[in-house]
């Protein structure tokens, strides 16, 4: 029995709506305006003109080309490798037998909750020793593979593989690695494309290392970039806010595509089964 | 033959093994390793850059425990996370319980909901430290058109407090909702019914079926969002433009703080006891919540 909705429901989602929308489309009206008309003159509420002029600004200021370059590889080197190393130790977990599998499976699951944060000196400290400090190797290496991700691929496996099709297999004579590449993988693609739009978000959003081990002019990543733009004594809003809308793009844009199947992913993320 | 055999079979018992290693020998030099060290590192003296200078055993612990910095640092992010996340839970709830309804365009409506998380945290930071500036920022201009004066968000802790545990709230509140969402779909449709068949109120329902029935998925959002407020670094950071949040580090977060010290300061091995103290304060929390969810709900 699904009840009607009350009076106040359709009012309650607009408000929703706009408080959803509102910040984005107020950064695109500043990055759209000159300087003295958002910050002295009438408060405009429609988009100007001048939002190309800001775009090739933004360039000039900061090696935005590099920036945006260096995150798209970044997210996409740590998406590739979280799916695969993700869905090779989830495949493990959740159908192979040996010795041991159930204490190292608690170790994944008890780590989910370490804030690896929190590790920021030794590594820091790591990458001095490995000649990476200033080097995109220094922000991908430690994003290769989740704990989350072999969870949330664990589960994708049990859910998604029965164990009869992975039995027939064997004995067929398929080694496990054909098994992986052959049966496991095409039958979990829908939950790897929710695991691949969760690790490129939180890779291209990442703000915190980055920030203590990239140079912010020779080599950062496009967060890096818009901190390093908002910097200095006085900040140029439409500058930095067109900065903001450039970094942003790719990943709404990226979000519209398959937005149904991540929504639809999300009311999956393990929370206790 | 018989060694082929053998082999093929030694192959099959290692399989598992080298499938999980790349996860395991990951974890333990990115992970595992640097949270150790950070132990050892607390107990020295230690340059960030030049290494370390001298062993001092829990001297650093002494002094961080006398340090009135840290005690600002972490009341700020105590009072950040309260005024933040309450609210984002409650908002949250209300969202998801307006989305279990019949609704023209289901997705559309989730997708709209779910945008603010998906947009960059140093976008969202830059974009609302522009909304909120002193003089011409358009809350400034909405206030004093509604006859208060200008307000300098930065200037007091308690606004500044405000102002980042808006950005926190904004982009949180819909991937709440939508994990509540997904809760409340999987409450069983009959318990509804028995409860109307029995005279409960729309309100009683919710209380009496609803909240108890996602309470698995309430306890997993308050330890996200917890385990986020400690972490919290990128919304005050900006909004202030240094680590120091505000002259008079009125909105400085324990992370904004170990910043500061590790790495603008180079005293690394200090650094690390702050590491310390915030990973069992991260484990302290996650256990202090999950009695507290079981309490209210259980309750009930």
């Amino acid at each position: 029995m699904r009840r009607a909705p009350g009076a106040l429901a359709g009012p309650a989602l607009l408000l929703v709506l706009v408080a959803s929308l509102f910040p984005l489309y107020w950064s695109v009206v500043v990055a759209s305006h000159d300087g003295a008309s958002t910050s002295t003159g009438a408060l405009p509420l429609l988009p100007g003109g001048e939002l190309v002029d800001h775009v090739r600004a933004v360039f000039e200021a900061v090696d935005f080309r590099a920036a945006l370059a260096n995150s798209a590889i970044v997210a996409v080197t740590v998406t590739a490798s979280n799916v695969l190393l993700s869905t090779l130790a989830g495949f493990a977990f959740a159908h192979l037998r040996f010795r041991g599998r159930r204490a190292l499976l608690g170790l994944v699951v008890g780590s989910v909750m370490v804030p690896a944060q929190l590790g920021v000196v030794p590594l820091f400290e790591l990458m001095g020793w490995l000649g990476w400090y200033g080097d995109l190797a220094a922000v991908v290496a430690p994003g290769l593979v989740s704990a989350f991700g072999v969870f949330w691929m664990r589960q994708a496996c049990r859910e998604a593989v029965p164990r009869e099709l992975v039995d027939a297999a064997r004995v067929d004579g398929c080694s496990s690695v054909r098994i992986w590449w052959h049966v496991v993988l095409p039958a979990v693609r829908p939950q790897a494309v929710v695991l691949a739009m969760l690790t490129f978000l939180a890779a291209w959003n990442d703000f915190f290392w980055p920030l203590v081990v990239l140079d912010p002019v020779e080599s950062p990543t496009v967060q890096v970039a818009l901190s390093h733009l908002a910097g200095g004594y006085y900040t140029d809003y439409p500058l930095v806010l067109t900065g903001a809308v450039l970094g942003t793009a790719p990943v709404v844009v990226l979000f519209a595509l398959p937005a149904r199947r991540l929504i639809a992913g999300l009311r999956r993320v393990p929370v206790d089964r | 033959m018989r060694t082929q055999v053998s082999f093929a079979r030694r192959g099959r018992e290692a399989a598992p093994y080298l499938f999980i290693a790349p996860f395991f020998v990951l974890f333990a030099t990115f992970g595992l390793y640097p949270l150790l060290r950070t132990a050892w590192l607390s107990l020295h003296r230690w340059d960030l850059l030049a290494g370390p200078v001298e062993f001092t055993g829990l001297a650093n612990y002494a002094r961080l425990f006398a340090d009135p910095f840290f005690y600002n640092a972490l009341a700020n992010t105590a009072s950040i996370f309260l005024v933040g996340a309450v609210p984002q839970l409650v908002a949250a709830l209300g969202i998801a319980a307006l989305l279990d309804r019949p609704l023209r365009g289901r997705t559309a409506w989730q997708a709209v909901v779910l945008l603010p998380n998906v947009v960059p945290v140093v976008a969202v930071a830059l974009v609302f430290t522009q909304l909120f500036m002193r003089d011409h920022g358009l809350v400034a201009r909405i206030l004093s058109a509604l006859g208060a004066g200008p307000l300098d968000w930065q200037a007091h802790a308690w606004s500044a407090h405000l102002g980042v545990a808006i950005m926190v709230l904004w982009r949180w509140t819909g991937y709440h909702a939508l994990l509540y969402l997904a809760a409340m779909q999987s409450v069983p449709r009959e318990l509804h019914e028995a409860a109307a068949l029995d005279g409960a109120s729309r309100a009683r329902s919710f209380r009496s079926v609803t909240l108890p029935g996602i309470r698995p998925t309430l306890l997993f959002t308050a330890v996200v969002s917890t385990i986020g407020g400690v972490q919290l670094f990128t919304e005050p950071r900006l909004f202030g433009g240094t680590s120091t949040g505000g002259n008079d580090r009125q909105f400085q977060t324990l992370v904004m703080y170990l910043h500061e010290r590790g790495f603008e300061q180079l005293d690394a091995g200090y650094a690390a006891t702050i590491s310390w103290v915030l990973f069992a304060l991260c484990a302290l929390v996650a256990l202090g919540n999950t009695a507290l969810v079981r309490r209210l709900v259980g309750r009930w």
